[in-house]
């Protein structure tokens, strides 16, 4: 286990009587902060990332990591020690009482470099986010700062910290609030973050124990051991399990918390009271997110800009998501690329995202928990259909689980030619298992990084190329499609072409590619039309 | 005809939504007859009897299950 604790140490910024300047500086180190500065510091910028303490929050938060998050690690060299340590699943199933209705299957398809998700305690992806962060030159990560101000004007952000040596001063080009669901910054802004509240209450508990359930993540509605409510099972490392369970809206969460009480919970749904607590909480959620994610100078990204219900791991990755699509515009506009267009970008996009989000969590919430009578009986209704009826199942709903949302994006160019599958324009990259030009095996996700994470022509066969950028050609002397998926995940036959934006999502495609469409697809990508 | 049971619906949720969002803006005591109007629409709209009693025969399953 890495190290969660870090000292304190004092930085020349504490000494110096003017304010120093930073071009880009990042507010809280938990996985979002931790990935943005990771990729922009990778990408050559200079980043200072400030948290307020010296530690890794512990407890009980994020435990679901999906694909889009593990492939963006994977390019921040975190990847490999997450999937090492973490519990690989990808099947789920749902019961109703004593029945099992279906089960289901998160990627079902081969060929993947990364699975549908991992398991794995938030403490133990920050600890090796930290780990890396450390190594990557350019990263200056500050424990114990606590901003206490911002301002900004046409000079920049001006932000006050306060450390265990006393305040310091520095300005920021641009600043970007990771400072989750409470974020200070955001309330030192006064902007607004509202939403729909959930009244229900939901008991989570971490217990320790020796258990032979499967690595599946299993739902139950209405289970014998937890009359009239919902209840989740799912496995982390270290032999410790998540255990959700709804409770009454009217439930007194003092008294629900005592450890007695859920422990007597537990028990009539384990069978066994031999396991012991690592976490308990209780918890109600809101879905909400800010009007905007982007105030001039000042970016939001993760938690602080919008909160979701936990029922389909849309928080911790959707920040992910944030930050993977933040990195390279902040780097294109510190290298001279028009700054509003591409900020704009990253509020669409990630807007987009968000709302697919709430969209999502709402949808499970309403079915998990049914804010009125008649919703109650709709869900008895559907649950008691879904044991004979195929449609039902497909409306039964413990939770969609994160999937990133395809964009409608003014970076994007609309497919010209019929297309019949693969990826359309705003979606992201799909894998396929390639041969390397060395005769390795291989994955397209390993080819993207290989080419350097940038803007790419990804082609298969022979064609054109685009002064300026790497080009990452599917033929058999180059990236080698082995098991032909490439051309059956991407539609293509030779000459056909994939242009792909740095965090790797498609910006165009065109059959019988040529240069002029491919350059203008390439300028409208980088926000300079 | 044949009663389709399997899923038919390009997003299952959104069609669930649907229903709960639009149940939501009555008042308690009309969710039943706004089910049955709802109903009466959809068979209209089916426009086969032979569907609407295997429809029936399936509804009649669920309840007493």
């Amino acid at each position: 286990m890495p190290p969660t604790r870090f000292a304190y140490r004092r930085a020349p910024d504490q000494d110096r009587a003017t304010p120093s300047h930073h071009p880009i500086v990042i507010v809280g180190a938990g996985p979002v902060g931790l990935s943005l500065a990771i990729d922009l510091a990778q990408r050559g910028q200079p980043v200072l990332l400030l948290d307020d303490a010296e530690r890794i929050g512990e407890g009980s938060r994020a435990i679901c990591f999906s694909k889009r998050t593990l492939e963006a690690w994977d390019r921040l060299g975190v990847a490999a020690p997450m999937l090492a340590k973490g519990v690989t699943w990808q099947r789920g199933r749902i019961f109703s009482g004593a029945h099992e209705l279906f089960d289901f299957n998160l990627l079902p398809e081969g060929g993947h470099k990364m699975p549908a998700f991992i398991n794995l305690q938030q403490f133990y992806a920050e600890a090796h986010l930290v780990a890396r962060a450390g190594d990557v030159p350019g990263l200056d990560l500050r424990w114990a700062n606590r901003v206490t101000a911002v301002t900004q004007d046409d000079a920049g952000v001006h932000v006050t910290i306060q450390t265990p040596d006393g305040p310091y001063a520095l300005t920021a080009t641009h600043l970007v609030a990771c400072d989750g669901a409470r974020s200070p910054i955001r309330a030192m802004l006064g902007a607004d973050f509202v939403g729909e509240t959930f009244e229900d209450l939901f008991l989570i508990a971490d217990v320790k124990m020796q258990a032979p359930f499967p690595t599946e993540r299993w739902f139950w509605f209405d289970p014998p051991f937890h009359p009239g409510r919902s209840a989740l099972l799912h496995k982390q490392p270290d032999n410790v399990w998540r255990i959700d369970l709804q409770l009454d809206r009217t439930a007194d969460p003092d008294l629900e918390r005592d450890p007695d009480r859920v422990r007597a919970r537990l028990t009539r749904m384990l069978g066994h009271g031999d396991f012991s607590f690592e976490w308990i909480s209780l918890y109600r959620f809101q879905c909400r997110r800010m009007a905007r994610f982007v105030h001039d100078r000042i970016i939001f990204a993760g938690d602080a800009a919008h909160q979701v219900s936990p029922f389909g791991a849309r928080g911790a990755n959707s920040g992910i998501e944030d930050a993977e699509n933040l990195a390279w515009k902040l780097d294109a506009i510190h290298r001279g690329a028009p700054a509003a267009a591409l900020l704009a970008s990253y509020e669409a996009e990630r807007i987009q995202a968000a709302d697919d989000n709430i969209a999502n969590s709402t949808a499970a919430t309403d079915f998990i928990a049914p804010a009125t009578d008649y919703e109650h009986m709709l869900r008895t209704t559907t649950l008691r259909l879904a044991r004979h009826h195929g449609f039902a199942k497909r409306m039964v709903n413990g939770g969609r689980l994160s999937k990133p949302t395809a964009y409608a994006s003014p970076l994007s160019t609309a497919d010209a030619d019929p297309w019949a599958g693969g990826p359309p324009p705003g979606a992201p990259l799909v894998d396929v298992p390639l041969r390397a030009p060395g005769g390795t095996p291989s994955f397209l996700t390993d080819a993207f990084r290989a080419a350097g994470c940038t803007f790419t022509l990804l082609r298969h066969g022979d064609g054109p190329t685009l002064d300026g950028i790497p080009t990452l050609t599917i033929g058999e002397a180059e990236w080698h499609d082995v098991d032909g998926l490439f051309a059956q995940r991407y539609d293509t036959s030779p000459g056909d072409a994939y242009l792909l934006r740095p965090d790797g999502y498609i910006a165009c495609r065109l059959r019988a590619a040529t240069i002029p469409p491919l350059r203008a697809a390439l300028t409208r990508a980088c926000g300079e039309t | 005809m044949t009663l389709r049971t399997e899923n038919n619906l390009p997003d299952p949720d959104t069609a669930y939504r649907l229903l709960v969002a639009a149940h939501r803006r009555l008042a308690p005591d009309l969710h039943a007859s706004f089910d049955a109007a709802l109903v009466l629409l959809l068979a209209n709209h089916i426009g086969d009897p032979e569907i609407l009693r295997q429809a029936l025969a399936a509804a009649a399953a669920s309840v007493e299950a």
